[in-house]
């Protein structure tokens, strides 16, 4: 919403500089989005009065002026056809700023001649197009005055209107407001009746069905004959171009002008094209209307229309028709103001993508107690512009109910506000912003009026109380603390915050990737259920929710590759989507690492980024969520985007907590990125909750006085046996001495016979009691090599 | 004694001439080794008379004394030689790099969370979280959000298909439905603060289609715009870590609440940085729409309001007991002021160079006992 300053001081008696209206308006929640101001650069220009214009010595083009400046007389070279003596100019002095070229003014040396200022053209001040010559002002202009105390310039505030604030899409409730908060007066609006002077030879009516007599509730025209239409004055062009609105006629101009004056749009039709009475009612399907913007709409049972016996002439409260529409050329005129249902405008204006001034204020709500008023001010402003002569108002149905009175408690203000606000302040408000205010039993009794549709109930009073009175006058209280500091994250977001941080300690960077991907993505890791399909994408690459976060990771390492970062580790903590429904999704950790496992380095040999990279991260995660990895079984098992070989899952009973791995070569093939990729994805919710112990104590600590002892033995076994499942099998056989078992070698070949591989196993004994004697190590041992032999199948390696 | 003598100084020159620890095991052996010289008189003692043998033996021993200190003394030259010479021979360019480990980061976004958590949790808010994928109801209904509201249509939300019923889910436009949430599910007094994903069909400069928000909800008896003013503004002074930023409270609108509000924190331009807080008072005017170029000016970061009765109705509480305040926040957008990043899109690039540039060390925990920020 823009306007003038000018605009408004014809509906506000206020002396406010327009800065202070604009911080006033801010502040009353109008927000103020610019103010532009032509003076705030013109500030160094003075009025110059030419006394002589002598031909440049060297230069036929150029003229040396000697010119007052009210104090002394300088030397000007200058250009321009039109300098000669006698004129009043205006001039700018070394150091005055320069707004078309935004540099400061120096002395010159033109030619060989010295000049001591510049005489300005409008482009130069920015103020107009004309360049052909230097600005020629008024004879009586007082030289040596300022520039911005000669010349009036008027100032162009945008504000940006929130949608419960219908009533200032017109000039005249931004003025009701600033009125109401003490910057200035509303002056009073003229809306006597204009005097018929014939009855109107067109008629109007509404034809709707009962149900849809919302659509229209009033009606009102009139006829005005013998207008001359074309050029608007200027004052009106002025005003509407310095707001973005093109001038068009007068008629135009003036509905125009009352749409962003009044928050009341009207519409024109020339009366000779009009076929009968006018009428609302719902289009038919298969009507059309070529609209004034030169487009043909189709439209159909839910629109409200304003048709004549040839069909539909506009669509009501949207956009006017074509056919009907004023020219330079019309000489009777029917005007139109009615009351237009917010939402059915909304609707048709959205379906046909119609933004006009006139929806945007219909569906916002306009006044519906001011249909006539907003007629016969137009009808005026015609009169006065294009002459003619009105017929009288006709009328079809009546106002809206829109009345109601709300109890206010002007105790609430401070209950709510937290700001004392004197009762008779509450009240003096209230009036200003135009509602009816009188005692009640409870309070007050409030009735705000017909153009504040947004005020209903008693909190929206207390907050109009609160935001005249300025919300800089609420005091600040600090909100009562809790007496002990508990913690406030759940178990679940500490864990989260847990394993970000053990990951990023890893050397793996965190990233946040979209929650959506491509559908061919989402299928080569087990989406791809068309109900997880977005209606409305942002684009068709983002238009399934994701079922792992991996494709995206993968996607993110494709494209860093593509600038020259091939090595790399990447996780994301995120949610997956499992189902449509709300709550059908999973928190998970999920990285990758590409690439090469670590950089290039002379003592270091180095190695693709490989499963057990994956594993690594995913077990770590795991123990910094709280979780004893002990506990988990690895199956080697994987959805089908890992490689089949080379991937596992960790269970903790039958429950999958992790799953990691290489990645198909397949999948990564499909989605055009380099592998090999290590993968991990940690399923947060699966973990089981840390349980709340009694105490915080730690179990005591049991040391054993008695030296551990180490023996390796050498297995071999069958090439498919796991590993995990000799270590398993080595720690159960004696699990008060067996403290760790761990795999330090793994080999296959010549030696150890064909499908058979040598496992090498390091056993940790811990005495507790005493010092282990020979015997006793070697009973260990056999219960050991018995252990593995039962389980694996395994036999000492000779 | 003549011949002990010799023998005394030719083990001495012996050992005293050894050039190697071999050398030396060699002079050791020729004179105390079991043939060695000492070794061959100790022998002859037992053919002496007791007298005899006292004096005799007694010079013996303190010669054989006296080269077993000396080759002592040796080995331990030779030692320490030996060491020296395989020191050196150990030596490497210790300006050779080290071996490589990778440095992980946190992002911005989680960062920042968990800043603005830290400061809430002081205040008694627990944080409190819900679904992506939201219904009707949750996403606007129960935020006094009417069916005709500009914001449900398409191009704001993103939709799924139409279920049978007719219904459609949607992506979560706010974190709001987490207060509806809470609300139906626990009894006031209620103080949380919801982070999480939020989604707008919006994609241009300044627009992600996905993006964060924290959202706060303060609900019981007594609680007014003067504790939301006073909250807000030790929230803002707290994470931005600047005692004096100026903090301005104007009146707006959202469905959701009213009274309504925007903040505005007061900032300024010097030398084309952007500063939180008044670098310095001056004659520059403050302009509404930001800090001008060499000027201060005020800077949008959140929006918030006292609870509106409908939405407190929707979730079965009584508004004339119960009212409060709420207020949401965009994540990226108090990063991208508090630490300087210049364009919302790079969050979610996942560019390497930018999350080793803009995120934090596993190391830099956000705490208020040790500043948020190192």
């Amino acid at each position: 919403m823009k306007f003038t300053l000018s605009w408004l001081r014809e509906h506000l008696d206020t002396d406010a500089s327009p800065d202070e209206i604009g911080r006033r308006l801010t502040m009353l929640g109008l927000e103020v989005e610019g103010v532009e101001d032509p003076a705030r650069e013109l500030s160094g220009f003075i009025v110059g009065h030419v006394l002589e214009a002598e031909k440049h010595p060297n230069a036929d083009r150029l003229r040396v002026c000697k010119v007052a400046t009210g104090a002394e007389t300088i030397q000007v070279v200058c250009g321009a056809p039109n300098a000669r003596a006698g004129l009043k100019v205006i001039l700018a002095r070394p150091g005055t700023y320069i707004p078309v070229t935004g540099d400061v003014l120096k002395k010159g040396n033109v030619r060989g001649v010295e000049s001591q200022g510049m005489m300005c053209s409008w482009r130069e001040l920015k103020l107009g197009e004309d360049h052909e010559g230097i600005a020629e002002l008024a004879e009586d202009t007082p030289v040596g005055a300022r520039l911005v105390d000669v010349m009036s310039f008027d100032p162009v505030i945008e504000i940006s209107i929130t949608p419960n604030r219908a009533d200032c899409l017109g000039v005249r409730g931004v003025a009701r407001d600033l009125a109401a908060s003490g910057l200035g007066t509303l002056k009073p609006l003229d809306t006597a009746p204009v005097p018929g002077a014939f009855k109107s030879p067109i008629g109007v009516r509404l034809d709707f069905a009962p149900e849809a007599s919302s659509a229209c509730p009033l009606f009102a025209g009139r006829f005005i004959r013998g207008v001359r239409n074309g050029e608007s004055p200027q004052w009106l062009k002025d005003r509407l171009t310095a707001i973005g609105l093109r001038p068009i006629s007068a008629l135009v101009d003036i509905t125009n002008y009352i749409t962003f004056d009044l928050a009341r749009p009207l519409h024109v039709f020339d009366a000779a094209k009009v076929k009968g009475d006018i009428r609302a009612r719902l289009a038919q399907g298969g009507e059309t209307l070529a609209a004034l913007n030169g487009k043909t709409y189709a439209l159909d049972g839910s629109m409200t229309v304003i048709a004549d016996d040839s069909g539909p002439e506009a669509l009501a409260g949207i956009i006017g028709g074509e056919a009907s529409g004023c020219t330079d050329s019309t000489v009777d005129v029917f005007l139109e103001a009615a009351y237009f249902d917010p939402i059915r405008t909304a609707a048709t204006g959205r379906k046909l993508e119609i933004l006009s001034d006139a929806r945007f204020r219909f569906e916002r709500g306009v006044d519906p107690a001011f249909v006539q008023a907003g007629a016969e001010i137009a009808t005026r402003m015609i009169l006065s512009v294009c002459g003619g002569e009105a017929s009288e108002l006709v009328v079809a149905g009546a106002e809206p109910d829109w009345r109601t009175a709300v109890v206010m408690r002007p105790g609430r203000v401070e209950e709510l506000g937290g700001v004392a606000v004197a009762k008779a302040r509450q009240e003096d408000i209230l009036r200003a912003l135009g509602c009816a205010v009188s005692e009640h039993a409870d309070g007050l009794l409030v009735a705000p009026p017909s153009w504040r549709g947004d005020i209903a109930a008693e909190h929206d009073l207390v907050e109009e109380v609160i935001r005249v009175n300025g919300f800089d006058a609420i005091p600040a209280v600090s909100l009562p603390r809790p007496s002990i500091a508990k913690p406030v994250l759940t178990p679940a977001q500490r864990r989260q915050g847990w394993v970000r941080r053990q990951l990023a300690a890893r050397g793996l960077v965190e990233t946040v990737t979209w929650s959506f991907l491509p559908a061919a993505q989402s299928g080569l890791f087990g989406g791809g259920d068309p109900a997880m399909r977005l209606a409305n994408p942002i684009s068709s690459d983002l238009d399934m929710m994701r079922p792992s976060l991996l494709p995206n990771l993968v996607a993110a390492a494709g494209r860093n590759a593509d600038r020259g970062f091939r090595d790399l580790g990447l996780f994301e903590i995120g949610p997956q989507f499992d189902g449509p429904e709300p709550g059908q999704q999973r928190a998970v950790a999920a990285g990758i690492r590409a690439g090469a496992a670590a950089p290039r380095h002379w003592a270091v040999t180095q190695r693709a980024a490989d499963v057990f990279d994956a594993k690594a991260d995913a077990l770590a995660a795991l123990a910094a969520a709280g979780m004893n990895t002990e506990s988990l079984m690895v199956a080697p098992e994987a959805p089908a985007w890992y490689h089949p070989g080379r991937s596992g899952t960790l269970r903790l009973g039958n429950k999958a907590v992790a799953v990691f791995g290489e990645l198909h070569p397949g999948t990564l093939a499909r989605m055009d990125v380099k592998g090999p990729v290590a993968a991990f994805e940690v399923f947060l919710e699966a973990i089981p909750p840390v349980k709340a112990k009694a105490t915080k104590a730690r179990p005591l600590l049991r040391l054993s006085p008695f030296q551990p002892v180490e023996r390796d033995f050498a297995f071999v076994v069958d090439a498919p046996v796991p590993a995990d499942s000799l270590v398993r099998a080595a720690k159960g056989a004696d699990k008060a001495l067996v403290a760790d078992a761990r795999i330090f070698d793994v080999y296959e070949g010549p030696g150890v016979g064909e499908g058979k591989k040598s496992l090498a196993l390091s056993v940790t004994l811990q005495p507790v009691e005493k010092t282990l004697t020979d015997e006793e190590i070697e009973a260990v041992a056999r219960k050991i090599v018995d252990a593995v032999a039962k389980a694996t199948g395994g036999v000492l390696r000779s | 004694m003549d011949e002990l003598d010799n023998i005394r100084a030719e083990a001495l020159a012996a050992v005293a001439g050894a050039a190697t620890l071999e050398a030396l095991d060699a002079a050791r052996v020729a004179a105390l080794g079991k043939k060695g010289a000492i070794s061959g008189l100790m022998s002859r003692l037992g053919a002496m008379t007791a007298d005899e043998r006292k004096a005799a033996g007694a010079a013996l021993n303190a010669v054989k004394d006296e080269v077993a200190a000396a080759i002592a003394v040796r080995k331990g030259e030779l030692d320490a030689k030996a060491l020296d010479e395989r020191l050196a021979r150990e030596r490497v360019d210790v300006t050779l790099p080290v071996r490589p480990e990778r440095q992980g980061r946190v992002h911005p976004i989680s960062q920042v969370m968990e800043e603005i958590a830290a400061i809430f949790a002081q205040m008694g808010f627990a944080v409190a979280e819900g679904p992506d994928i939201e219904d009707d109801f949750h996403n606007f209904t129960a935020l006094n959000i009417p069916a005709e509201h500009p914001a449900r249509q398409m191009h704001d939300t993103f939709y799924f298909g139409e279920k049978p019923d007719g219904t459609r889910n949607l992506l979560r436009t706010h974190t709001s439905p987490v207060q509806i949430r809470t609300m139906l599910t626990e009894k006031p007094p209620i103080r949380i603060i919801a982070p999480g994903r939020t989604y707008r069909c919006d994609s241009d400069m300044t627009h992600t289609p996905m993006f964060h928000q924290v959202e706060g909800l303060v609900i019981d008896k007594a609680t007014h715009m003067g504790h939301l003013k006073g909250c807000l503004i030790e929230f803002v002074r707290s994470f931005f870590e600047v005692d004096d930023v100026p903090v301005r409270f104007r009146p707006s609108f959202f469905p959701f609440t009213e009274p309504s509000a925007e903040v505005d924190i007061g900032c300024s331009r010097e030398g084309g940085e952007l500063k939180i807080g008044y670098a310095r008072e001056g004659a520059q005017s403050e302009n509404d729409s930001g800090p001008t170029p060499t000027g201060k000016g005020w800077l949008e970061i959140l929006g918030c309001g006292m609870v509106h009765p409908n939405v407190l109705r929707a979730c079965g509480i009584d508004p004339h007991e119960y009212q409060g305040f709420a207020f949401g926040m965009g994540v990226e957008r108090v990063a991208m002021l508090k630490y300087g990043i210049p364009d919302l899109r790079t969050f979610f690039d996942s560019d390497l160079r930018w999350l080793e540039h803009y995120g934090f060390l596993p190391i830099d925990v956000p705490t208020l006992s040790g500043g948020l920020t190192r």
